[in-house]
C-alpha cells in the first residue's frame, strides 16, 4: 500500500529521537485534525463506500498472510530436503540384495520417475498427512489464537467467505507442496540416477510420457485422498482456538484410522475407515491402470471431505467468537 | 467466556454419549445381521451302499448330508473331492452351499477316507455308479426338490479327481441338472504323457492347439504320475490289498508300475486311462458346465478344460470357462477363490435354482502382476473378462499376432540317461519355482548350456497380453530319428535376470520316425495369461531335458532351426473385472455433485442471509440503537440482559462497569461476534448480524490486540486494510500510523512489540479508514500515563470530526476525562444513562489544600453552594459543591489570603458509581 511513502530505516537498529516516518510525527494528531467529515453511506448494503462483501479477504492478501509464516517455509524448504536428503542416504548406503519380493524401495535408484515414485510412497502415509493437516488445520486455528481472527470478522469478512478464502489458500498450499514434491525428486532424481523409464514393482516398464502420465495420475489421487486429511484439519482447526491441538488432533485421528486398518479381523469394516485407500495409486504402477480401488478412494474422500467441510461451515457460522 | 466453555461441555457429553449408543447399537445390530445370516445347518452323516468291487465285497461310502434351515424342498449340491482327499476337504464348501439355501451332499470317494473300496480311477463300473447311487438317494429325501419321480434337482461339483467324476457323472446320468467341475481333465492319458507337437502344421477349422498330436503317447511325466500315485496307493483304510498298490484297485495299480518302470505307457493303461476321461463322454453331457481351469498348472494344463468347453458346447450345452490364478501348482489368491465360490454359486442359482438371471457364459481368467496389494505392498493380480471363450488357438475367434523370432539353427544335446536335466517345475511347486530361480539355483534361460536352443525376438515394441496357446514351427533333426524336446517360451528382458518363465509351464514334444534331414514340427507352447511388457523379449527356448519328465536313456544330438521364424500369439480383447467399475465412476460423480453442492448451498445461503439485512430507515443516522438486547449462553448464565440505549452522532461514550458487567459481551454484539439472544442491534439503521456489510463503517478493538506476529506492523495495518477489499486510497493510514506513534518501528514484526506498541497499532488498526463509528474496549490498558495522555487528545480530536467513539471501561477516571456520554453496566444491566456531567450532577466534590484549614472553613462557610465541609485530614479540605463551579470557591480562599497548595477533583463518578452499583445489588 502506502510502503512506498515511509522508508525503511538505513541502518538496522531503531533510531530513537529521529522520526523515521516524514509525513507522520509520532504522537501528533495533525492527520485527524485535518480529516473530513464522514461520508454519508449511500450503499445499499450500508457498507462504508467501496465496501463490497464479495471482494473481502481476497486470496493474494490470505496468500500473503500465511507465506510469510515460518510453518510455511519450513514444511515446504523440507519439502525440497526431502529428496536431497533421501538422495544422500541411498548414496551413503549400500543396497541390500534383497532376495524374494521386489519393492518400490529397491527400484528407487533406477531412475529420476522411479525415485519419485518411492518418495512419494516414502511420505505419503505420514509426512504428506502432516503437511496438509498442517496447512489445513492451523489456518482458522492460528487466526483465533493470535486474535486477529475477530479483526478479520469484523472487517468484515463473512464467516462463510473467510472459511471459503482460507480453505482455498490451505488447499493450493498443501496442493503445492504435493507437487513440488515429486517435481524436485524427478528433478533430483535426474541429477543423481539420472532419466530411465520407470520400472514397476510388478516387472513392466514404463515410457517416459507414460511415466509423466501416471506420475500425474498419482498426485491426482493423492491430492484427492488427503482432502479427507484437509478436511478434518479444517473441521478441528475451527472447532478448536489451538493450533496445536487442530493440527496434532487430525494426525492423531488419521494414525488410528490407519491402525484399525491393520487389523484384518475387522474384514470389511476396514473398507469404510477414511485412510484405507491411502496406497491405491499403487494400482497406477501396474502393466496397465487399475481405476477400481482408486474410484473407491475417490469416493470415500470426497464423501468424507463433504460431511467435514458441511460441519466445519456449520459450527462456524453459528459459532460465538469469544477468543 | 469462561461460562461459556461451562456451558460447552454438557452438550459436548451429550454427544459423546450418543455416539457410543450409535457404535454400540451398530455392532450390535451388525452382529444380530451376522448371525441372522448363518442360520443352523443341519448334518446327518450316512453310509451309502454302492455296487461291490469286483471280487464281490461290498463297498459303502462315507457321506455327510448338509441340510438347510428350509421347510421347502431345496436343490442339491453333490461336492467331490480331489485325490488323495477326502468329504472334510469339502466340508467348508458344503456349508456355504447349505447356507445358501441348497441341500449339500459331501462325501469320500470309493478307496478314499472312510469309504470302502478301491480306487478304479473314476471308472464307470464303480465312482462314476457311485455317484448315481447319491443322486437316488437325494431323489428320496424329502429335503431335496425333484424334478420328477427319483429324479431331483442336483448340480455336482468338485476339484481335480472330483471335477473329473462331476464330467463323468453328467454324462452317465442325465438326472444331473448342471455341473462344475475344478481344474480337472479330458484326457487323463494325454495328461500324463504330454504332447504339444501337432500332425498339421496349418491350422484346421475347428481344430484347436493340441488337438491332433502326433505319435501317441508323449512323454511321460514322471514326476506328476509318481505323486499321483503315491497319494493313492498312502491311503490308510481296510481294504489295503499290498503295501506297494495301497488301496489301488490292482488292474490300476500293475499298470502304473508297469508303465513307471519303462517310461512307457502299455496299451491297457491307456485303454483304462482313455476309460477314465470325460473326453469319450463329454459330448454327451446336457447339464450346463462352468469350466474352472488354473493358470498355475503343470498336471492338468488349460488345454484340458478347453478340450471339455469345445466337446460340450458342441452338443448345445452351455459352457461358462473360467480361468483363475491357481491350480495344481499353487492355490491361487484368496480374493480369486473367494470369486469361484460366488461364480460357482451364481451358476447354480441359474441352472438348480432358475432364479431369473440371465445366462452368462462370458469368458474370465486372471493376470498377475498387475499391482500392489494395498495391505501388505505385495503383488496382486487381477481378473479379466471377454464375452465369450474363443478358444486356444486356431479357432476363428482367437486373434493372433505374429512376432518375428530370430536365430541361427542350433544342435543341441539329450545326456545319455538324461541327466542334467532342467528344472522347470515340480509338482504342486511351480509358483514357488519361480522364486528359486531368481536366486540363480535353476540356473538362467533353461537348463545347460548346450541343451537349450534359443530363438529370441527384437525387445517389443507394444506390451502383448497373451492369452491361449501361442505356436511355433521348428525344423527338428535327430541324430536318431527321435526326438524328445521340452518347449518353452520366456520373457526376457534386460532388467530382469533370470528370465521369466510363465508360470514355469513346459509344452513336452515327442516325435518319431523324423527322415535324416529332419522334419518340421508345429508345437503348442504351454497356454499362458501373461503380458510380454513393451521392451521385453520373447524367447522361444527348446529343451532336451526337463526333470519332471520321463527322458529318453539313450544320447541324442539334435539340430533345431526356425521354420517360419515367427511364433503366433493369440490375445483376447478383454477389459478388467471390477465390481461394478460404472456404478463405482457414478458414486464417483455423486460424491463430486454432492461436494460441489454443499459448497454451493453454503454460499447461496450466505449470500441470502447478507441480503436480508433489515433496514430501520428512521435509524441511519443513530450510529448505535440498541433494544431489549440480551445474551444467554447455553447454561442459561445471562452475561447481558434487557439493555437499550441509543448513541448519537459525535458523542464520545463511555461504558462503564465493574469486571464482569457484560460489557465486552455487549461490545462483541455490537460488531456480530456474538450472536444475541434476544433484542436487536442498528448500526446506522443497518440490522447488525455476522459480517454485516455495514460493520465496514465500524472500526473496532476489542479485548486485545490481534496480530499476526510474523509481520511488521506496517504490513499487518496494510493487509488488515486489504482484508476488507477496500480501495486503498481510503484507508487514511497516514492518520493511524501518527496514532500509532511507532515510528520506524513499524517495520519491525509484531512479535517484537511492547505490550504498549501492540495496543497502540492496535487501536490505530481500528481507525483504518477513520471509520464512523469506533468501538473501542479498555483502549488505555497497559498504556503508561504519556500515552493515556495523547489517547485521550484522539479520541476527542476524533470525535470533533462529527465521528462517534465508544470507550469501555473499568476505570472511572479515564471515562470521567475521555467521554461525553457515560453508561454504567453492572450484572449485565443498565444502571444509568446520560453525559456524563448530568450524571455528576451539580454535585461535584473537590479536594483542596490549604494551609490554614480553620480560616478556609470560616471562609467558605457562608458562602453559597456549598453543601458540605469536611476536614479528615491535617491540611485537606473536602467540599461538596452545590451549585457553584470549583472556581468560585478557590476564589474565594485566593481572595481571603489562604494559600491554596492543591485543588483536585474528587472522583465523583466513582460515588455515584459505587452508588449505583449497591442500589443494583439490593432488590428493592
Amino acid at each position: 500500500m502506502n510502503l512506498a511513502k515511509i522508508p525503511r530505516p538505513r541502518s538496522a537498529g531503531r533510531a530513537p529521537g529521529r522520526p523515521g516516518i516524514n509525513h507522520v510525527v509520532p504522537g501528533s494528531h495533525d492527520q485527524l485534525a485535518h480529516a473530513a467529515a464522514p461520508r454519508i453511506s449511500g450503499t445499499a448494503h450500508g457498507g462504508a463506500p467501496g465496501f463490497d462483501p464479495r471482494r473481502t479477504l481476497p486470496l493474494r492478501v490470505e496468500l500473503r498472510r500465511q507465506a510469510g509464516r515460518r510453518r510455511t517455509q519450513f514444511s515446504l524448504a523440507f519439502l525440497i530436503l526431502l529428496p536431497l536428503l533421501l538422495i544422500g542416504a541411498f548414496k551413503l548406503g549400500t543396497p541390500s540384495s534383497g532376495d524374494g519380493q521386489v519393492t518400490l524401495v529397491d527400484l528407487a535408484t533406477v531412475g529420476a520417475p522411479n525415485f519419485a515414485l518411492f518418495t512419494l510412497f516414502a511420505s505419503a502415509g505420514f509426512l504428506l498427512v502432516v503437511v496438509v493437516a498442517l496447512f489445513a488445520g492451523d489456518t482458522v486455528a492460528s487466526e483465533a489464537g493470535w486474535s486477529s481472527l475477530r479483526y478479520l470478522l469484523v472487517a468484515p469478512v463473512g464467516r462463510a467467505r473467510l472459511l471459503r478464502q482460507k480453505l482455498i489458500v490451505a488447499l493450493g498450499l498443501a496442493g503445492l507442496c504435493l507437487v513440488l514434491l515429486p517435481g524436485v525428486a524427478l528433478l533430483s532424481g535426474w541429477i543423481a540416477f539420472g532419466w530411465a523409464p520407470a520400472r514397476s514393482p510388478t516387472g513392466s516398464t514404463l515410457s517416459t510420457s507414460e511415466t509423466l502420465l501416471r506420475l500425474a495420475i498419482i498426485v491426482g489421487f493423492l491430492a484427492i485422498t488427503l482432502l479427507f486429511v484437509a478436511a478434518l484439519g479444517f473441521y478441528a482447526g475451527v472447532r478448536t482456538d489451538a493450533p496445536l491441538g487442530a493440527v496434532g488432533g487430525t494426525v492423531l485421528l488419521v494414525i488410528i484410522s490407519n491402525i484399525l486398518d491393520e487389523v484384518t479381523a475387522l474384514g470389511n469394516i476396514r473398507n469404510v475407515l477414511p485412510t484405507h485407500y491411502t496406497y491405491a495409486w499403487l494400482d497406477a504402477l501396474g502393466p496397465t491402470v487399475q481405476w477400481d480401488s482408486m474410484l473407491r478412494g475417490t469416493i470415500s474422500s470426497l464423501a468424507y471431505s463433504t460431511i467435514l467441510l458441511a460441519l466445519a461451515w456449520r459450527h462456524f457460522l453459528r459459532k460465538d467468537i469469544v477468543s | 467466556m469462561r461460562n461459556w466453555r461451562i456451558a460447552g461441555r454438557p452438550r459436548r457429553k451429550v454427544l459423546l454419549w450418543a455416539a457410543a449408543v450409535a457404535v454400540a447399537a451398530c455392532a450390535v445390530g451388525g452382529y444380530a445381521v451376522a448371525s441372522s445370516t448363518s442360520p443352523p445347518i443341519r448334518t446327518e452323516v450316512l453310509r451309502v451302499a454302492v455296487p461291490p468291487e469286483p471280487d464281490g465285497s461290498s463297498v459303502t461310502l462315507d457321506a455327510t448330508l448338509y441340510l438347510p434351515d428350509s421347510k421347502k424342498p431345496a436343490p442339491a449340491v453333490v461336492l467331490a473331492h480331489g485325490f488323495g482327499g477326502s468329504k472334510q476337504d469339502e466340508d467348508a464348501d458344503a456349508r456355504y452351499f447349505a447356507r445358501h439355501g441348497y441341500v449339500a451332499l459331501a462325501y469320500s470317494a470309493r478307496g478314499f477316507g472312510r469309504s470302502g473300496g478301491l480306487i478304479h480311477l473314476d471308472a464307470s463300473a464303480f465312482e462314476v455308479a457311485d455317484a448315481s447311487k447319491l443322486v437316488d438317494l437325494l431323489a428320496a429325501r424329502p429335503e431335496v426338490l425333484r424334478d420328477g419321480p427319483g429324479d431331483p434337482r442336483v448340480g455336482f461339483t468338485g476339484p481335480s479327481y472330483g471335477g473329473a467324476l462331476t464330467l463323468l457323472a453328467a454324462g452317465h446320468d442325465p438326472r444331473i441338472d448342471a455341473i462344475a467341475p475344478q481344474i480337472t481333465w479330458n484326457d487323463l492319458g494325454r495328461s500324463l504323457f504330454g504332447q504339444s507337437a501337432q500332425t498339421d502344421a496349418g491350422t484346421r477349422p475347428g481344430t484347436a492347439a493340441g488337438s491332433m498330436p502326433i505319435g501317441t503317447p508323449g512323454v511321460f511325466k514322471k514326476a506328476w504320475a509318481g505323486l499321483f500315485f503315491g497319494a493313492g496307493a498312502t491311503q490308510e483304510g481296510s481294504a489295503q490289498i499290498s503295501l506297494a498298490c495301497g488301496r489301488f484297485a490292482p488292474d490300476v495299480c500293475r499298470q502304473y508300475q508297469a508303465t513307471a518302470a519303462s517310461g512307457a505307457p502299455t496299451p491297457e493303461l491307456l485303454d483304462l486311462l482313455a476309460a477314465s476321461s470325460p473326453a469319450q463322454i463329454a459330448g454327451r453331457i446336457k447339464a450346463p458346465s462352468l469350466l474352472i481351469q488354473g493358470e498355475a498348472d503343470s498336471l492338468f494344463p488349460l488345454s484340458q478344460a478347453d478340450a471339455n468347453a469345445r466337446a460340450i458346447a458342441a452338443a448345445g450345452t452351455p459352457v461358462k470357462t473360467v480361468w483363475y490364478s491357481g491350480g495344481h501348482d499353487s492355490p491361487g489368491s484368496s480374493a480369486d477363490q473367494d470369486r469361484l465360490r460366488s461364480l460357482t454359486l451364481s451358476w447354480f442359482d441359474r441352472y438348480l435354482k432358475h432364479d431369473g438371471s440371465r445366462p452368462d457364459t462370458s469368458f474370465q481368467f486372471a493376470e498377475s502382476d498387475t499391482g500392489i496389494s494395498l495391505q501388505d505392498g505385495s503383488v496382486k493380480g487381477s481378473t479379466l473378462t471377454a464375452p465369450a471363450y474363443p478358444g486356444l488357438a486356431g479357432t476363428p475367434a482367437v486373434k493372433t499376432t505374429s512376432v518375428t523370432l530370430s536365430g541361427e539353427p542350433q544342435d543341441v544335446v539329450a545326456p545319455a540317461g538324461g541327466f542334467p536335466a532342467a528344472i522347470t517345475s515340480l509338482p504342486g511347486l511351480g509358483g514357488a519355482l519361480a522364486q528359486l530361480s531368481s536366486t540363480g539355483l535353476a540356473g538362467s534361460v533353461g537348463g545347460a548350456a548346450n541343451q537349450d536352443a534359443t530363438f529370441s525376438s527384437a525387445p517389443l515394441p507394444a506390451s502383448v497380453l497373451v492369452v491361449g496357446s501361442p505356436s511355433v514351427t521348428v525344423h527338428v533333426t535327430s541324430s536318431t530319428g527321435n526326438a524328445t524336446l521340452f518347449a518353452k517360451l520366456y520373457d526376457a528382458s534386460a532388467d530382469r535376470n533370470p528370465a521369466v518363465l510363465p508360470e514355469q509351464l513346459v509344452a513336452p514334444i515327442q516325435v518319431s520316425g523324423l527322415p535324416p534331414g529332419g522334419s518340421d514340427v508345429r508345437i503348442s507352447l504351454p497356454t499362458i495369461v501373461h503380458r510380454f511388457a513393451a521392451g521385453h523379449r520373447m524367447a522361444l527356448v527348446l529343451s532336451t531335458t526337463d526333470q519332471a519328465y520321463q527322458l529318453p536313456p539313450d544320447p541324442r544330438t539334435y539340430r533345431l532351426a526356425l521354420t517360419e521364424g515367427t511364433v503366433s500369439v493369440p490375445t483376447v480383447a478383454a477389459s478388467t473385472v471390477t465390481d461394478d467399475t460404472l456404478l463405482l465412476w457414478t458414486a464417483c460423480a455423486a460424491a463430486v455433485t454432492v461436494l460441489s453442492g454443499a459448497v454451493g448451498w453454503f454460499v447461496l445461503r450466505r449470500r441470502r442471509d447478507s441480503r436480508e439485512t433489515t433496514v430501520a430507515p428512521e435509524l441511519v443516522d443513530v450510529p448505535v440503537a440498541i433494544t431489549g438486547l440480551g445474551k444467554a449462553y447455553g447454561d442459561g448464565f445471562r452475561a447481558v440482559a434487557d439493555l437499550s440505549f441509543r448513541i448519537e452522532p459525535g458523542q464520545v461514550l463511555g461504558l462503564l462497569g465493574p469486571n464482569g458487567a457484560g460489557k465486552t459481551t455487549t461490545l462483541r454484539m455490537l460488531v456480530g461476534l456474538i450472536r444475541p439472544s434476544e433484542g436487536s442491534i442498528h448500526v446506522f439503521g443497518h440490522r447488525i448480524s455476522a459480517g454485516a456489510p455495514v460493520l465496514s463503517r465500524v472500526g473496532a478493538f476489542i479485548e486485545g490486540p490481534g496480530f499476526l506476529p510474523h509481520l511488521s506492523g506496517l504490513e499487518n495495518l496494510t493487509l488488515s486494510w486489504a482484508a476488507t477489499g477496500r480501495p486503498e486510497a481510503d484507508a487514511d493510514i497516514d492518520a493511524a500510523l501518527e496514532l500509532a506513534g511507532l515510528g520506524a518501528d513499524v517495520h519491525r514484526k509484531v512479535r517484537t512489540y511492547s505490550q504498549g506498541m501492540r495496543q497502540r497499532l492496535a487501536v490505530a488498526q481500528a481507525m483504518l479508514g477513520l471509520p464512523d463509528l469506533l468501538v473501542l474496549d479498555e483502549p488505555t490498558n497497559g498504556l503508561d500515563p504519556p500515552q493515556i495522555r495523547e489517547m485521550r487528545q484522539a479520541l476527542r480530536r476524533y470525535a470533533a470530526t462529527g465521528r462517534t467513539v465508544v470507550v469501555s471501561s473499568h476505570l472511572l477516571a479515564e471515562v470521567e476525562q475521555t467521554c461525553t456520554h457515560c453508561l454504567v453496566m453492572h450484572r449485565g444491566r443498565l444502571l444509568a444513562a446520560g453525559p456524563v456531567a448530568e450524571l455528576i450532577g451539580a454535585a461535584s466534590s473537590l479536594s483542596v489544600e490549604v494551609d490554614d484549614i480553620d480560616a478556609a472553613v470560616r471562609v467558605l462557610t457562608p458562602l453559597a453552594g456549598i453543601r458540605q465541609i469536611d476536614t479528615p485530614q491535617a491540611g485537606g479540605l473536602i467540599l461538596e459543591l452545590d451549585g457553584i463551579r470549583p472556581g468560585v470557591a478557590v476564589g474565594a480562599l485566593v481572595g481571603a489570603g489562604i494559600s491554596v497548595d492543591r485543588v483536585a477533583p474528587r472522583h465523583q463518578l466513582e460515588d455515584v458509581f459505587l452508588t449505583l452499583v449497591n442500589e443494583g445489588e439490593t432488590p428493592s
